[in-house]
């Protein structure tokens, strides 16, 4: 190498992680440069990796259930309730309509918890540092009501196979329908602070485009997709939960950029108060526990749950061999299979996009590795 | 042309600067200090456990049924009982509860057929060794008893 100068163009492979702060965990990506431009990336994954579908194998069904909560522990409500849902499945007992509408409510919360995280560390990515202050403020709020509700905070354990386990407190419905009121002129703020902003557009507009053929081909769901213009929202599209109930619209946008998942994320926030509002307004009274014995012991079969997730599609499907334990659990978690359209995204873009990218796809390590 | 003077002016960075501006009130502060001041968890919160004893004649509420060892996903609860020759029944000897391990999810709670074993709203269960975070019977009965310090 001794006639090449720093000036010619040479390849250069760089590591960026697994404890780099921007990559949202412990993720690593290996990037090859050519000066600035990206030539392709690898992620390597598994850091954070803990077997929980095999730990489920050696678990009965109860008991497994606090365990999905450290999957996306960012949306942990929406973990238990996809799990919940795949064991009823199994055991073809009925919720209550009770049970449906505070899992609705809750899980509606927790969407909004998990994207004001996301919001919050993106603009800290993309180098706004005021955003993420006022995101958590009102997570904190959505927090407390996990809190009061459960028990806990991030791994909340809330929901229980058949229905749940706790009725709600005191003041409950009040809170929600406060926090609703509180929250819809934060978004607004959060949109004064970026959505006009010419560093925010400049950073976001034309920066890792995925077309919607192009998310269909890697199977990318969630905001993702639809930013790409697809319309597709399991919420709509196969109901769950009662979610057939409620009046709410799929914000879609065309472009498929960074700044238009952006524009979605923020459109579900507010469609997200608009269903807890709707919910909240008609809890029916009745029990909060179907049909379920002591022993959770399904017949022998197979069911497979998909609910939307804050960060897509998020798929449980479990197997039972007619034992109290199940003969398998395997999980489609969305951020694993969005991760992988990483290197479409950004390959051809800037070494400083990467950030961008990565916190544009709003992964989280814990789901990815299970 | 509008749009050519918003651009001069720098509209939008300003419009965020008022953003920042407005949430300077004292007012909107959220600091907490936290040793001074603490938190008030909720009341459902799952924090340190505790081996309820009865009030009336200091023996424990257990009735040693191994409900709650059988219910943890992590096993870490182990209890050891002992017949009682006169009146025939389980009595306990031993409760060892590793919190080390622990998760809070709360299922042993709901297994517990007599309330005997909670968690409490206790929050604070750090330790200098990790042997200390085995907790046996006399802890669960009484709460950790924290190394003192003179200063
Ligand atoms: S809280 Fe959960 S993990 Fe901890 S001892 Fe009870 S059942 Fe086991
Ligand atoms: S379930 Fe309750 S009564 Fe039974 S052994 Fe555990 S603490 Fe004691």
């Amino acid at each position: 190498m001794a006639d090449t100068t720093f000036l010619d163009s040479t390849e250069l492979v760089l590591n960026m992680g697994p404890q780099h702060p921007s990559t949202h965990g412990v993720l690593r990506v290996i990037l090859k440069l050519d000066g600035e431009k990206v030539l392709g990336t690898e992620c390597i994954i598994g850091y954070l990796h803990r077997g929980v579908e095999k730990i489920a194998e050696n678990r009965t069904y109860a008991q497994f259930n606090p365990y999905v909560d450290r999957m996306d522990y960012v949306a942990a409500i929406s973990n238990g309730l996809g799990y919940c849902l795949a064991v009823e499945k199994l055991l073809n007992v009925e919720v209550p309509a009770r049970a449906q509408a505070i899992r609705v409510i809750l899980t509606e919360l927790n969407r909004i918890a998990s994207h004001l995280l996301w919001l919050g560390t993106h603009a800290l990515d993309i180098g706004a540092i005021t955003p993420v202050f006022y995101c958590l403020r009102e997570r904190e709020e959505a927090l407390k009501i996990f809190e009061k509700y459960c028990g806990a905070r991030l791994t909340t354990h809330a929901f229980r196979i058949g229905g749940l386990l706790y009725e709600t407190y005191d003041g409950f419905e009040q809170e929600i329908i406060d926090f609703c009121k509180m929250f819809l002129p934060h978004v607004d703020e959060y949109e004064e602070l970026l959505t006009n902003n010419r560093i925010w557009v400049g950073r976001l507009k034309d920066v890792g485009i995925l077309s919607g053929d192009e998310c269909k081909e890697f199977g990318v769901t969630g905001p993702v997709l639809r930013a790409a213009g697809v319309k597709w929202d399991l919420r709509k599209a196969q109901p769950y939960s009662g979610y057939e109930k409620y009046d709410f619209e799929i914000p879609t946008r065309t472009n498929g950029d960074t700044y238009d998942r952006y524009i979605v994320r923020m459109e579900e926030m507010r469609q997200s108060v608009r269903i807890m509002e709707q919910a909240v307004a008609a809890i029916p009274e009745g029990p909060i526990m179907g049909k379920v014995g002591k022993v959770i012991k399904p017949p022998v079969g197979e069911a497979y749950v998909s609910i939307e997730a804050p960060k897509g599609e998020l798929g449980y499907y479990a197997v039972s061999d007619g034992s109290t334990q199940p003969y398998r659990v395997r999980v489609r978690p969305p951020s694993f299979v969005n991760l992988q359209a990483l290197d479409r995204m950004i390959r051809g873009g800037l070494v400083a996009d990467v950030v961008a990218v990565i916190g544009t796809l709003d992964i989280v390590l814990g789901e990815i590795d299970r | 042309m509008a749009g050519l003077l918003k651009k001069i002016f720098l509209a939008d960075l300003f419009q965020g600067l008022w953003v920042t501006f407005r949430n300077q009130d004292p007012k909107l502060i959220y600091t907490e200090r936290y040793p001074e001041e603490r938190p008030k968890v909720a009341e459902r919160y799952r924090g340190a456990p505790r081996l309820n004893i009865n009030p009336d004649n200091g023996e424990t509420l257990c009735i040693a049924c191994n409900l709650c060892a059988l219910a943890c996903p992590e096993t870490l609860i182990v209890v050891t009982s002992e017949r009682n020759e006169e009146t025939k029944r389980k009595e306990l000897t031993t409760f060892t509860y590793d919190t080390s391990r622990c998760m809070f999810c709360g299922l042993c709670e709901d297994a517990c057929p007599v309330d005997a074993l909670e968690l409490t709203q206790d929050f604070e269960m750090a330790t200098y060794t990790r042997e200390g975070q085995i907790w046996d019977r006399q802890t669960l009965e009484e709460g950790p008893r924290p190394t003192q310090y003179k200063c």
